[in-house]
């Protein structure tokens, strides 16, 4: 392989993303200050019964959130077990009450973590009435929960952070709707399938029978991406050649996974009218990204590992079509996105290789995470950063001029204690507990030691970020994993929210303190570099253990 | 009272000049016998109920308990339990329990030093406190006897005094408590309070009637209305104050202690969940190596020294003489956006001095100094006085004249000497002069005009001379350029506060244009003329709406709604009880400029925080490589790879991180007691370096330590 031909896919997400990132990310700044409501919109909100120039405050804006959301799991789980009785059920019975359960909370939390296949588990309507509305509302909730959080720090002395459901019904109608018809008809051309066929039976050329499965892919594939949801029509996700056919739909994809996430800094920086503070955030997510797409692809090319070794190369789990570099560029742009798409196997990478995307999750999806959620998260840890370096220049600390005193840090500790919380306990109490233990011994796990473990650890990690990618060799549709992954999947997303929102109002209620020269500048390379340190930092003494418990002592051995 | 300034040395008792602040800063300094005075208070310490306060050492000192229980009972087990797959010596238990006591031994210790340096002050204060009887006016009667001289007294210990009541102290008498004088006039010696031995008067009415309990009266008779309450004079707040009593965490110190409780739980929920998740290889870890790591990780280093440099913040003050009523006040200090400073006695020595002599017509310049000189030779005013100084520097000789001497007087406006010969020397204002000179036939030419407006333009007072002949013709000389005068090297530290991102605002009651001039003299960044006391509370207010954050002195009982309103409002002792109580500090020196130490002080405060959080953090990556692969080497040898620091054996290796994460703490406390150095610079530099020193600092001084450590562990056998 030619150097050219690895490094160009990354080039062309590089150039696009340098292209449209001003574009989409005024875009979506307008859509979130303006005023005008567009008719359409004001039919929603005499529906919903919503005062649209009426702004809540923080209970009341996480208030809405966690009704909507509530709501939303209940609906996706009913439609699933009442599929028997909807229209184009393709015969499928009602989905059972665990899976059921798992289900709605992954595609509600925007992980959509599947313990499915779901083309011989779900019909048509449940996959576009249920999960691909999912797809969007899920995506708009990260984008509303970014977009109040932003707004707390353009406030001043205000208890007010916006409206919920015009930030929800504007980030749907003006943002993914329009952006998933486009990136649709794209992959349209591309070669997604589109159709209502159910399943096909073909004679193949050894005489044999094939049934293949067809159905509305490339709608719901667009907003899988767009709304770094991930969640795939097929068991193969886009690996599977209905879902990306070519080497460029599957560079398409990319760009559409990181295209709102990589945006929002330039829309944070506007909202702020900062635009400096916004490429610092933007900076600091993009070093991240591009070290760690590094690490894992020099991992994979250099197939260490006797099984790789022996085939000449790591091959093993990723397509022909795609390449080494072209799997690794999407298998690191989906973990470090929350998407958790695949098309390849993360089980198959190198020890090393393998570790990559399971640390991109382990960063808490910030670089640059997933819709709305990623700018969140880095926001959280841009305060805590700021608040070391702060007291190291003498100040109380202040983040754009908002101080960041105890309430705040409390705040902000609680949403960054979340994730690994989680993580460590559901991996640890799969072990810890006889019960589970069998259960997850005897049934999950295909590969017994190390990369067990590395298995589970993975499942939870995946959970905990709602980022949705399975490492594959587990099998996940059990009690125990159907329930500890759901459950860790709505604490991974809603308490941080709640965490975020709590934040927010606590901003939003401060004055700004004026910058002066002794205040600490947060839109340089300085800053930038320091947040990057301490995301890693606090990553690293987080997980060191464990993965040295895994892939490492694996990889290493 | 030589302890309060110097109460580690104990040696100089008057105050250090303002500027010289090594002199009399103690530092982080401290000697073994301070240590050993400690350790009895860091045994105290121990009890669980006051570790409980700080998390970060209550988790170690739990941790202790429990590994000197497995200490205890494992030869009776069958020995030190294999860990992570390797064997460990038998003394490792009771090795890592010894340590982890030093540990929060160590913590303690250097808690109680810093207590110490502050207890030998309350003492010496307490001395000035005991054993003063007060003599109680009965029945006080202001109007036909206000001097209390026929009033029944009785003599009443001052313990029990209470507010409003009246007493009267004679010569040599102690005054038994805070009040304000309603009678009289004294010397009052308050070496006690502030240090400073030269007396100082009070009297009753106006600015100066505040007196402090304590103090000693040395002449004349005063009477004196209480405004304390018994045990809570100003000296009874003092003793508490540098006793740490009445310490309370500052919010800055709650939001780390959240964060620092935050990274314990972290850590707690890594370690507890380090032997289920490792069981799924079928490998166990012990807990005493369990606890090691929670220990090492845990950031104890600014866990143990947190209340340390807060309670040292607070006494690099009283060092300082200034007295802060919270440790908040202090934060505060650091934070200060804009400073206010009265332009009398702060930025310029208060009175006006002649500075120049500009001659005018063509007069001899020789003759203008001569003339000047002697209008002002018998002028004792600190005006006439520098008259007469500047001219000696221009080759005047002091010599006795022979002439009446015409004082200043408000209606001539003009002040000289008349010659036996007829001649005469006026010296004054412009048109006073001017009228004479007319009287006496003389002319006055358009020049005049012109020197007289440019000094005033530059914010000076013109003072114009002229003479008369023994003809009767008079002359005009020259002008006299008489300003203010800026003290040395303020421009210098203005522009240090400016680099240090704060604002500085003069205040003073001149006219604009003079405000003006001296304002751009000083180099201050803007100022407020014609100030009245309105004015400056509507200034304060208008910064503070801005986000700014107000820093202010004040004395005079007009200035204590601005020294209540402004952030950190300073105090002078020589004020007011008014503006004492309406400030968060108080200046024993009365000293203005010290302002800006103050400022200094708090960013030291925090920065020292921001330093050993960072440090503490930062050293966690080497115990993370000393530690983890020692703990499963003996069960997957592939982690050898990450053993880098080639520790000799897994039990050497997490007993070298131990024994390092419990050194750090004593290596640390002369840190914390002095405080991180603070240089004016901007944010960004400041940033770079403290990162440099104490970020990368504590990724690599760990690496080192432990590896030395590591090296001697290893010379004992079984390690």
């Amino acid at each position: 392989m030619t150097l050219a031909a690895a490094v160009l896919p990354l080039l062309t997400v590089v150039v696009v993303l340098a292209l449209i990132h001003r574009p989409l990310g005024d875009h979506m700044a307008r859509t979130f200050t303006g005023t005008n409501d567009l008719r359409v919109e004001r039919g929603f909100y005499r529906v919903l019964g919503v005062d649209p120039a009426s702004s809540q405050s923080w209970r009341s804006y996480l208030t809405g959130v966690l009704a909507f959301s509530a709501v939303s799991v209940l609906l996706v789980y009913l439609q699933q077990r009442t599929q028997a009785l909807l229209p184009y059920s393709l015969g499928l019975p009602a989905v059972p009450e665990g899976l059921g359960f798992n289900t709605a909370v992954s595609f509600v939390t925007n992980t959509n973590w599947q313990s499915y296949s779901p083309e011989v588990t779900l019909g048509y309507t449940v996959q576009m009435v249920g999960l691909a509305v999912q797809n969007f509302v899920s995506a708009a909730v990260g984008l509303a929960v970014a977009v109040a959080f932003v707004r707390a720090f353009v406030a001043r002395r205000s208890a007010t952070l916006g409206n919920f459901w015009v930030d929800l019904t504007r980030a749907v109608l003006r943002i993914l709707l329009p952006g998933a018809v486009i990136a649709a008809l794209i992959l349209l051309s591309g070669g997604v399938i589109q159709n209502f066929n159910g399943f096909t039976t073909v004679a193949t050329l050894t005489g044999g029978e094939q049934v293949i499965p067809g159905g509305p892919v490339a709608s719901q594939e667009a907003i899988k991406m767009l709304g770094t949801n991930g969640g795939g029509f097929f068991n193969a996700n886009s690996a599977h050649p209905f879902e990306s056919p070519s080497p460029w739909t599957s560079v398409f994809q990319v760009l559409l996974m990181l295209a709102i996430p990589f945006s929002l800094p330039r829309t944070f920086g506007t909202m702020i009218g900062q635009r400096r503070q916004g490429y610092a955030i933007l900076g600091a997510m993009a070093v991240i990204s591009l070290v760690s797409f590094t690490a894992a692809t020099l991992a994979e090319l250099s197939a260490h590992g006797a099984a790789a070794q022996a085939a000449g190369s790591a091959s093993e789990g990723k397509e022909q079509r795609f390449g080494i570099v072209g799997s690794v560029l999407f298998g690191s742009v989906s973990t470090l996105t929350s998407t958790g798409a695949v098309n390849s196997m993360h089980d198959s990478y190198t020890a090393i290789g393998g570790m990559l995307p399971l640390i991109n999750m382990m960063l808490g999806e910030v670089a640059p995470g997933g819709v709305g959620s990623g700018l969140y998260g880095m926001l959280v840890l841009a305060v805590v950063t700021v608040f070391v370096s702060g007291l190291l220049v003498g100040r109380t600390p202040e983040y754009l001029g908002k101080r960041i005193g105890a309430r705040e840090i409390k705040l902000a500790s609680l949403y960054i204690l979340t994730m690994p919380a989680l993580v460590l306990a559901g991996t640890a109490l799969s072990f810890a507990v006889p019960v589970l233990r069998a259960d997850i011994d005897g049934t999950s796990i295909l590969n017994p030691g190390l990369h067990g473990m590395s298995e589970v650890l993975y499942a939870f990690t995946s959970a905990a970020n709602n980022n949705g990618s399975a490492f594959a060799g587990l099998t996940a549709n059990t009690p125990w994993l159907n329930t500890a992954l759901g459950v860790v999947m709505l604490l991974g997303r809603f308490l941080p929210i709640v965490f975020v929102l709590a934040l927010a109002g606590a901003f939003a209620a401060q004055d700004r303190v004026p910058a002066t020269a002794g205040t600490l500048p947060t839109d340089r390379v300085q800053s930038a570099t320091l947040l990057v340190g301490v995301t890693v930092i606090v990553t690293a003494l987080t997980f060191f253990p464990v993965l040295a418990l895994g892939p490492l002592a694996e990889g290493l051995l | 009272m030589s302890t309060i300034t110097e109460p580690a040395a104990g040696s100089s008792n008057s105050p250090a000049p303002e500027g010289n602040r090594p002199a009399r800063t103690p530092g982080g300094a401290f000697s073994a016998a301070q240590l050993a005075e400690a350790l009895p208070g860091a045994f105290r310490k121990l009890d669980p109920r006051q570790m409980f306060h700080t998390p970060v050492m209550f988790i170690v000192e739990v941790g202790a308990v429990l590994i000197t229980a497995i200490a205890i009972a494992e030869p009776f087990l069958g020995g030190p339990e294999a860990s992570g797959g390797s064997e460990v010596p038998a003394s490792f238990a009771w090795l890592i329990a010894v340590w982890l006591w030093l540990t929060v031994l160590f913590a303690n210790l250097a808690e109680s030093v810093a207590e110490g340096r502050g207890k030998a002050q309350a003492s010496s204060l307490r001395q000035a406190r005991t054993g003063t009887t007060a003599r109680v006016i009965r029945d006080y009667a202001a109007d036909t006897d206000p001097g209390a001289l026929r009033a029944s007294i009785a003599e009443v210990p001052s313990s029990d005094l209470t507010l409003g009541d009246m007493v009267v102290i004679e010569a040599n008498g102690l005054i038994p408590g805070d009040g304000e004088i309603v009678w009289g006039i004294a010397s009052v010696d308050e070496s006690a309070i502030t240090g400073e031995s030269a007396p100082v008067v009070r009297e009753s009415g106006g600015d100066r009637s505040a007196v402090t309990g304590g103090t000693r009266v040395l002449s004349d008779r005063i009477v004196v209305r209480i405004t304390s309450r018994p045990g809570d004079t100003f000296v009874d707040r003092m003793i508490r104050l540098v006793e740490g009593a009445e310490r309370q965490k500052t919010p800055n110190e709650v939001a780390l202690d959240i964060l620092l409780a935050t990274l314990s739980i972290v850590f707690t929920v890594v370690v507890l969940t380090i032997n289920p998740i490792a069981s799924s290889s079928g490998v166990s870890v012990s807990v005493p190596v369990l606890v090691a790591l929670l220990v090492c990780l845990i950031p104890t280093t600014i866990g143990a020294l947190l209340s340390v440099i807060g309670i040292a913040g607070m006494d690099r003050l009283v060092q300082r003489n200034v007295l802060a009523m919270s440790g908040r006040a202090v934060e505060a200090a650091g934070d200060v956006t804009t400073l206010l400073l009265d332009k009398t006695g702060t930025i310029t020595y208060g009175n006006r001095r002649a500075s120049e002599f500009v001659t005018v017509g063509g007069a001899d310049r020789r003759e203008l100094v001569t003339a000047a000189a002697q209008s002002s030779l018998s002028d004792p005013t600190p005006e006439g006085t520098s008259v007469v100084e500047l001219a000696v520097t221009e080759g005047f000789i002091r010599s006795a004249v022979e002439g009446t001497v015409v004082p200043f007087s408000a209606l001539t406006r003009m002040s000289g000497v008349d010659f036996p010969d007829g001649s005469a020397v006026r010296k004054g204002a412009g048109s006073a002069v001017r009228e004479w000179v007319a009287a006496a036939s003389g002319i006055v030419t358009a020049e005049l005009d012109d020197a007289v407006t440019r000094i005033s333009q530059l914010g000076g007072t013109p003072l114009v001379v002229a003479v008369r002949d023994a003809s009767g013709r008079a002359r005009v000389l020259g002008v006299v350029h008489l300003k203010d005068v800026v003290k040395d090297g303020l421009p210098e530290r203005f522009a240090e506060l400016r680099t240090m991102g704060i604002r500085t605002v003069m205040i003073t009651g001149d006219n604009p244009l003079t405000a003006k001039a001296i304002a751009a003299e000083a180099g201050v960044d803007d100022y407020l003329a014609e100030a009245t006391p309105e004015d400056k509370m509507r200034l304060i207010r208008r910064e503070q709406e801005g986000g700014a954050l107000v820093a202010m002195t004040g004395d005079g009982t007009n200035d204590a709604p601005a020294l209540a309103l402004a952030d950190v409002g300073v105090a002078m002792n020589t004020g007011t009880s008014a503006a004492k109580e309406a400030g968060n500090m108080v200046d024993l020196d009365s000293d203005p400029t010290k302002l800006i130490e103050i400022v200094r002080i708090g960013k030291q405060l925090l920065i020292t925080r921001g330093a050993l959080t960072t440090f503490s953090i930062a050293n966690d990556v080497a115990k993370y490589f000393a530690i983890i692969p020692a703990m499963f080497i003996g069960a997957f040898p592939g982690l050898a790879a990450l053993n880098v620091m080639q520790l000799n054996s897994p039990s050497s290796a997490i007993l070298a991180a131990v024994i390092f994460n419990a050194l750090i703490i004593i290596a640390l406390i002369p840190l914390s007691l002095r405080g991180v150095k603070y240089r004016a610079a901007s944010a960004s530099s400041t940033l770079d370096r403290n990162l440099l020193v104490y970020g990368l600092g504590g990724i690599i001084a760990p690496f080192i330590g432990i590896k030395a450590i590591d090296l001697v562990l290893s010379l004992i056998p079984g390690f």
